[in-house]
Parts: C-alpha cells; sequence; structure tokens
C-alpha cells in the first residue's frame, strides 16, 4: 500500500510542478528616494487621440512637496480603465520632479479617466485625475471634416498653419467643445443646421449649407464628433436604461 | 498488509463478479460516455455568454427587442471568396445593438459604426485571430496550430490597407504609415511590391554624394555620419553606429571619390561690401523659402516646410562658393531637385548667401579633428559605403545601385512567426516584432546593417501598421474587391513652356493633370479660370489672393519673355472641357441684376463669411480675397464654380450652394463688377 501512497505521491508532485505558473510576475516598481505631498499635471491631459493608439504627446506629472518645489526620485503610478497601456506604468521622477509616459487608449472611443498616484512619507496615497478622449472610427472621419470645413471658423484658435476666421465673424460660431450650448441641440437639429446652414434653425446665415457637400454618413460622423469632444460631456437623451 | 494483486482482484470481484452486475456497470460506463459530449456542449463557454448576455438585457428598456434579435447557439458567418469562416458572433452577441452603447464590457459591446458589415467581411479579415474557434483562448490567442492572435487595436487601421491602396479618411495612421515607407525612404533598401504589380516608390530624394566635394567639408561628413539628427533634428537620415575610424574612412572615401562641377567652386563677384542683415532677411521672406525649408528657432521649435532640408546649420554643411552656385542655378547641381531655379540676381545671391552662411552651429565641428586621409582609409571607406549599401538611397559615382540590398518586405504581414527569431522577454506576435525591428533593429544583433531612425512612437506605430497590411490576403485578393491607389501620372508639359515649368520647378507645389504637390492649387484648369492680363501680371509678380495663408508664390525673377511663354500656354492648354471659356460675357450685365447679386452676396449666402470684396469693411479670412475677382477671374468660370465648387476643383473647401441658375448667373453679374483698384494690385 505504501508503494501506492509513495507512487500517487510522485505523480501528484509531478502534476503540481507542472501546474506551477513560472512565468515571472510584473515587473516590481522601483523603490521611491524621495517622497512628495502634491502631485501636478505639467502636460499631456485633455488630448484627442484614437482608439488603441498611442497618444501625440506624452503625459507629464510633477510631484511637489508643501513648499510647491519638485522632487525627484518620487514614485509615480498610473493607471487607468482596462485596455489602456502605460509606457512606463510607474517610474521615479527626474531630475526635474517629472515623470513622462507615453499612452496608449484602449480600444472604446469615449473619455477615458487616468489615474496618476503617488505616496506622500506617511504612506498616504496622492491622486491625480488625467482625462484623454479616443476617437474611433467614426469620430476620427468626423475630425478630418472639422478640420478641413468646419475649424477655420468655429475652432477660435489659431496655430502657425491656419489662422482662426472665428474673430471676424460678425455672429460667433459656437465652438465645438462648448457643450453648453452643442448639448441642448439634438441630433436632427444639428442634422439640420450643417445641411442646410444656420437660417434652417433661425440662425445666421453666415453658417453655410454643406448638405450639398458632404454626404448623409459625414455629417453623422460629424455629429458624433462633436458630440464625444463636447465639455462638459454629452449624454443622448432618451431612454435611461438600468445599469448592471 | 494485503498483496496488491489480491485487491485488484477484489474490486474487479465485486465490480464484474457476476454477470448481471457486470452488465448494470458496463451500462452505466455506456451511459456517462455518451452524456460527456452533451455535457461539454451544456458547459461550455459560448453557451455560459450568451446565458450572460440574456440576463444582461433582461433588465434593459428594449429587452424584448433585443430578445427578437438573439438567436441562440453557434453563429457563423461563411464567406466563400474570402475563405472567412467565423463563429465569433456566438459570444459577440450585441455588436450591432445600437442600444448597447453604454455597455463597456467584453464580449458584449457593440461593434463602432465603421462603413462595413459583418455579413460582408466578417470579423478576422480586420481583426485577424481564429475564426472557426469556439473558444476564448483559441479564437483570440495564438495557440499551436493557429498563428494569428488577435491584431491589437493599435494596428487595427493595417486592415483596412490589406484592400483599399488609396488613402481613406478614417484610417490617417495607415496613410501616415504608407508615407513614412516613402519619405524615411524605406524602400530603398526593401522591396515592397503591390498586389497590381507596382512598388511602393521613395519619396525622399537624398542627394547624391558623387560631387560631395564641391558642397561639404570632410569634417561635416564625419559629423553628419556620426549623427545627422545633431545636425538637423528633422533629417530622415538613420544613424548607422559607425565607430570614429569607420565614419573617418568613409568620409576620406567620399570626398577623394568626389568630382568637381564648374562654377560650383567660383567664389563671389567683386563686391564684397557686408550684406545687410534685415534686407538679407526679408528676401529670405519675400522669397518664401520657409515654405519649404524649416529653421529651428531658439525655444527649440521647428518652423517651417519640409519639401526641402531643414536650413538651422547650413551655414556649417555648405560651402559659401557652393551656396552660391546653388542659388544661382541649382539645376548645375542636381538636374532633378525639387528647388525651384529662381533668377535670382548676383546681389541677390550674395544676399542670401551670406544671411545662410551665417546660420552656423562651432560646437558641431569642434572636436571633429581629421588628419589627411591615407590611401588605405580612403579604401577602407569604399569596403564600407559598400556594405553599408550607401547606394541604395545616395548616388555615389562607380557604385551601382544594389539590388534587393535588404528583405523584401512584400508580404511581411504574413511572415511565419516560426520564421521569426524573437528576442529575450518579447512577445511572440508578428506586431511587436515589426515595431521592435523599427524601433531598435540593432538590438537583434550588433552585426546587422539596418540604421537607427529616430521616429517618435506615434510614427513607430504607423510604420508597424503600414507593414501589417502588407498580407498574403492583399496580395491574393480578386481585384475586382480591391481599391486601387490613384497613382501620380508622368504627365509632362512640352516645348519651351514645359522646359521652363520643369526648370522652376512648378510641380513641387502645383499638381497639373494628377502630377504633383498640393501646397498650391491645382492648375489643370486654369486656363479656363483666370484671365489672361491678371496672369501676366502674377507670374510677373505674385500677390496675395488668400490672406490668412502662410505658404504663397514666391516672386521667380521671370523675363518678359518667359511670362509671355508660360501665360499662351496655360490660356491654351489648360481648358476645361466643361464649359467654353467665353459662353458667358465678362460684363455689361444689367445694373439690377449686379445689384441683385449683391444682395444674394451679404444676406442669402453671407459669402463675407470668408471672403472680403471691400477691403475696409469685410474680414472674412477663408477664401481668397474677391475685392478684384471682376479682372481676375473668367465670369464662365465663376458662374461654374458658384454651381459646384467640387466639379471645378476637386477637394475645394467651399461647400456646394445647390444655388439656382439664377442666383449664380446674378451672383456672377455682381462678381464680374469687381475690378479692384491699381492700387491695391500693387500692395501685394
Amino acid at each position: 500500500m505504501s508503494r501506492y501512497l509513495r507512487m500517487l505521491f510522485v505523480i501528484s508532485l509531478i502534476f503540481v510542478s507542472a501546474g506551477c505558473n513560472r512565468r515571472p510576475g510584473p515587473a516590481s516598481a522601483p523603490k521611491p528616494t524621495a517622497f512628495g505631498t502634491a502631485l501636478v499635471e505639467s502636460s499631456g491631459g485633455k488630448q484627442i487621440g484614437a482608439t488603441g493608439m498611442v497618444l501625440a504627446q506624452p503625459v507629464v506629472v510633477q510631484v511637489n512637496d508643501e513648499q510647491g518645489t519638485a522632487v525627484a526620485g518620487a514614485l509615480v503610478e498610473l493607471s487607468g480603465p482596462p485596455g489602456v497601456s502605460f509606457d512606463p506604468p510607474s517610474g521615479l521622477t527626474d531630475s526635474s520632479g517629472q515623470l513622462s509616459a507615453n499612452i496608449a487608449l484602449g480600444g472604446r472611443a469615449g473619455r477615458y479617466q487616468l489615474t496618476a498616484r503617488t505616496l506622500t512619507k506617511a504612506q498616504k496615497p496622492v491622486e491625480l485625475k488625467i482625462e484623454e478622449i479616443a476617437l474611433g472610427y467614426q469620430q476620427q472621419v468626423g475630425f478630418q471634416l472639422d478640420d478641413k470645413y468646419c475649424a477655420r471658423c468655429h475652432n477660435p484658435e489659431s496655430t502657425a498653419e491656419r489662422v482662426s476666421n472665428y474673430d471676424n465673424l460678425e455672429v460667433k460660431p459656437h465652438p465645438f467643445t462648448e457643450g453648453d450650448t452643442l448639448n441642448k441641440m439634438t441630433d436632427a437639429e444639428l442634422t439640420a443646421i450643417i445641411g442646410h446652414g444656420g437660417p434652417a434653425l433661425n440662425k445666421s446665415a453666415l453658417m453655410p449649407p454643406y448638405g450639398y457637400t458632404l454626404s448623409k454618413t459625414e455629417i453623422e460622423a460629424l455629429i458624433s464628433y462633436i458630440r464625444l469632444i463636447s465639455d462638459p460631456p454629452y449624454h443622448a437623451s432618451g431612454m435611461v436604461y438600468a445599469q448592471k | 498488509m494485503q498483496s496488491p494483486s489480491k485487491n485488484t482482484t477484489s474490486i474487479w470481484q465485486t465490480l464484474f463478479g457476476h454477470p448481471v452486475r457486470a452488465f448494470g456497470v458496463v451500462s452505466l460506463l455506456l451511459l456517462i460516455s455518451l452524456a460527456i459530449a452533451p455535457a461539454k456542449n451544456h458547459f461550455s463557454e459560448w453557451r455560459h455568454y450568451q446565458k450572460q448576455y440574456l440576463s444582461l438585457i433582461r433588465t434593459r428598456g428594449d429587452a424584448i427587442t433585443l430578445q427578437r434579435h438573439f438567436h441562440e447557439g453557434i453563429q457563423q458567418i461563411w464567406l466563400p471568396q474570402f475563405g472567412v469562416v467565423d463563429r465569433c458572433t456566438t459570444c459577440h452577441v450585441g455588436l450591432k445593438e445600437a442600444s448597447l452603447g453604454d455597455v463597456s464590457s467584453q464580449p458584449f459591446r457593440r461593434h463602432p459604426v465603421i462603413p462595413h458589415t459583418s455579413e460582408q467581411f466578417g470579423c478576422v479579415m480586420c481583426h485577424r485571430g481564429q475564426g472557426a474557434a469556439t473558444t476564448v483562448e483559441e479564437a483570440h490567442s495564438s495557440t499551436l496550430a493557429w498563428e494569428q492572435p488577435i491584431l491589437p487595436v493599435r494596428y487595427v487601421q493595417s486592415s483596412c490597407g490589406q484592400c483599399h491602396r488609396a488613402p481613406l479618411t478614417g484610417t490617417p495612421q495607415l496613410n501616415l504609415g504608407r508615407n513614412l515607407l516613402g519619405r524615411y525612404g524605406c524602400v530603398h533598401c526593401h522591396t515592397i511590391k503591390l498586389a497590381d504589380g507596382g512598388a511602393i516608390k521613395p519619396t525622399d530624394d537624398p542627394p547624391s554624394l558623387s560631387h560631395i566635394a564641391d558642397k561639404s567639408t570632410r569634417e561635416w561628413i564625419y559629423a553628419w555620419l556620426k549623427d545627422p539628427q545633431a545636425y538637423a533634428i528633422t533629417s530622415t537620415m538613420p544613424n548607422f553606429k559607425l565607430s570614429d575610424p569607420d565614419a573617418r574612412d568613409i568620409s576620406a572615401f567620399l570626398i577623394s571619390n568626389s568630382t568637381p562641377i564648374p562654377g560650383d567652386t567660383e567664389s563671389g563677384t567683386k563686391d564684397q561690401k557686408p550684406p545687410d542683415p534685415t534686407a538679407a532677411a526679408s528676401l529670405y521672406g519675400e522669397s518664401f523659402c520657409a515654405s519649404c525649408h524649416a529653421v529651428q528657432n531658439a525655444a527649440g521649435n521647428v518652423v517651417g516646410g519640409d519639401v526641402g532640408p531643414e536650413l538651422t546649420r547650413i551655414g556649417t554643411k555648405a560651402k559659401p562658393e557652393w551656396l552660391r552656385a546653388w542659388l544661382r542655378n541649382p539645376r548645375v547641381y542636381d538636374a532633378g531637385t525639387a528647388m525651384p531655379h529662381y533668377r535670382f540676381t548676383d546681389q541677390q545671391v550674395s544676399l542670401l548667401t551670406g544671411f545662410l552662411g551665417n546660420k552656423t552651429d562651432a560646437d558641431l565641428l569642434a572636436n571633429v579633428h581629421l588628419d589627411a586621409a591615407t590611401p588605405e582609409q580612403i579604401a577602407h571607406g569604399k569596403l564600407l559605403v559598400t556594405e553599408y549599401g550607401c547606394a541604395s538611397c545616395h548616388e555615389v559615382s562607380g557604385m551601382k545601385k544594389p539590388d534587393n540590398f535588404a528583405p523584401e518586405l512584400t508580404r511581411i504581414g504574413s511572415k511565419p512567426l516560426t520564421q521569426i527569431i524573437f528576442l529575450q522577454g518579447m512577445q511572440h506576435t508578428l506586431p511587436d516584432y515589426v515595431s521592435a525591428k523599427i524601433r531598435q533593429p540593432r538590438s537583434f544583433g550588433s552585426a546587422l546593417k539596418m540604421p537607427q531612425y529616430t521616429l517618435a512612437p506615434a510614427q513607430v506605430d504607423a510604420l508597424t501598421t503600414a507593414l501589417l497590411s502588407l498580407t498574403d490576403r492583399a496580395h491574393d485578393l480578386p481585384r475586382s474587391l480591391t481599391v486601387p491607389e490613384q497613382l501620380p501620372s508622368n504627365y509632362q508639359p512640352a516645348g519651351k513652356a514645359g522646359q521652363l515649368m520643369a526648370d522652376m520647378a512648378c510641380f513641387t507645389c502645383h499638381a497639373i493633370n494628377g502630377r504633383g504637390g498640393d501646397m498650391a492649387p491645382d492648375l489643370t484648369w486654369e486656363g479656363s479660370s483666370v484671365q489672361r492680363p491678371w496672369l501676366q501680371a502674377f507670374l510677373k509678380n505674385p500677390g496675395t489672393l488668400r490672406p490668412a495663408l502662410i505658404r504663397r508664390m514666391p516672386r521667380f525673377n521671370l523675363s518678359d519673355s518667359e511670362v509671355t511663354e508660360l501665360t499662351d500656354y496655360i490660356m491654351i492648354v489648360y481648358q476645361t472641357p466643361v464649359f467654353e471659356r467665353d459662353s458667358m460675357p465678362s460684363g455689361g450685365y444689367p445694373p439690377a441684376q449686379v445689384e441683385q447679386g449683391k444682395q444674394l452676396f451679404y444676406s442669402k449666402y453671407a459669402c463675407q463669411s470668408c471672403h472680403i470684396i471691400d477691403t475696409k469693411a469685410d474680414k472674412g479670412y477663408i477664401g481668397p480675397t474677391l475685392a478684384q475677382v471682376g479682372s481676375r477671374l473668367n465670369a464662365a468660370w465663376i458662374y461654374h464654380w458658384l454651381k459646384n465648387p467640387q466639379a471645378m476643383r476637386p477637394g475645394a473647401t467651399e461647400p456646394n450652394r445647390n444655388m439656382s441658375d439664377e442666383d449664380a448667373r446674378a451672383l456672377t453679374a455682381f462678381l464680374t463688377t469687381l475690378k479692384g483698384s491699381g492700387k491695391l494690385e500693387a500692395k501685394k
């Protein structure tokens, strides 16, 4: 019987060792050499990227102490919803107290809340929320159309490549991020004003109609882009379903 | 202690000792074995997900509609023409349910809106993975028998590129990647054949090295070879990570191999008075050099175009004699250059030579001290130039462009994983391999020749995307299912005007008949569009048409006969077949109609939001100023443009207003009266 037991033991040992996961765990974060009390965003927030793709600019966060001076060597950890990847996901701040990470957003179009986290000397977590927007295929098309047809008037910011026409207009157009106004308009109203121009909604004739230039699909794409970048965020009206 | 044989016998006897009992036991075993298959089916992963889906939709407002759309069991999309058998929709049940937009957990997330449906193309055409599998692991990951895991969303645009050769609005990453393949000259060394028989062509035009001693010093070549981006941050030349002796020997060979071009070494004209810096800077500005050439400013920002090389440190690179000769006529040194022949006066050439010569960086060559080259060094340099395949990109006199210098990448997107040697700690997937190869080619072996490129993370991803689109499927799809690329034509204008246009490199900025750049308007129908006197005056001294535009037509200092030659050619040859040039009178419209046009302009169509007529009152910045459009544009062109701008110039920004004939005629009548004042013409 003991021979059986011994054999059983040996067999079970083989199974157990085979079942053991020999993959090494995630690389452990480096040990912080200093601690701060505050986290601030230096750059890289509120970017508009594309689903799954690396944001054009890295996100840079800075750790400060009580006096507001930068702390080098503090540990910063970055996290976000599933699908978001960080390069690197954590690290020590450099000599200017900053950590820079390249970020690829997840596969779902929408807003992404990212969190940067550091610990104070008393091991208390300090968090910083950073928001980024990912455009899906449809919004991406909308973005390109905006860039070609709309942004020259609707975006008040001028760049070296594009001088804004916003200031030249007697009736000011609404920037597409202006959620307070645009969120109150229904999809049908936006379709009407894009397709038939300002007068379709008793608004300024300075807004020309694009219904003979853009296709129905293109106008839908444009609206879905406007909805996504609006600030405060747009929530479709109508039935709200209980969420699991 | 009992013996094992006794024990076995007893178990055997208990079970099968009696024939009736044995029959019972065997029947039971049979029943159990028969139950295995249904049980496996019942507890399968996909059933679990379908049940989860049903409980998810039960609480929603449109549960009945969703329930009606739901079909139990394994779902399959079968597309014989693509070889697609996809069962993904078995678990991904809510793909087409618009009302599930708020569900963020997989597998029930709604598919984003795209121009194709899963019935048309299935799932694996775009996402890869194993379509026929019915377990999560087998469908998504690479297993023993299946090499294609799910393609990360990061590279999903590569799938569009399998069928779409032409750039798509919705795939900026793929478009960028394809552009970079040409712009960074990848295809000089790596051949990429396309399904239609063509190949991707390089667009970077690397300079010839056959006469480099005319242009630069050996010290500069050495510093450049060691680190091209230290000289110009925007340079597309990769870093070959050369050792000091290797860089020394290559520079020695290139200088000794260079043959002079007459005229390049001539020193300047006698007038050696110090050039006026403000005059030089304004000449640089007036000539719109910045439309093509960038300069890095003090803040580190690169400002300017990317058609020509960056000029931040040009004075360190180019010898003044060469710069002078180049500015006088670049075509002597490089017949095919994109740089126009400006016909500068000697004084202007001196001004610009001095201005550019001052753009130096002493640090760049501070530590470069090279002794006179020995014959051994030159011979070794020649060997290195051959080994590194310099002649794949650059013309080197006495050397032939090597064929297939690097592996062909025609089907890289379907490269079998078994043929790939991965690095330690790397994920064993094709996208990871390709992007690692682009990011750090030498990490795969220090003896590899592929140089290190300076690319941003987004550029690496874009290149990876473009390469992953080169799959077997992209090549084997029936031609009827692909969307071909509109290849640039090899249109060449004829005669003396054609020579002039080549000399002034018109095609660098303007497109005509499908060939040329997109920086400036397409001129294919220019002859139908403009009036002869205006064109003549414009070619002589190009004025500003669009107030907010940074890039403008430079002044080429053309002679009167050259202007006439060009004007004749444009007015005769570049005519549209859509309408007769003289089909509408250029004036003499009834005043009532003109007034009606003015009303329409300001009220109904509100053209002033984009165009200026009255330079004091109007402010529109987007379209060209129309204050003198009556002396610039032809009446029939105005009318047809108003009716449908995109038909006259594809891609025009001005929206089509679906104007009635009457309105268009009234607006034409009004616009033809806007002759402008001579003063404006001269103001520029």
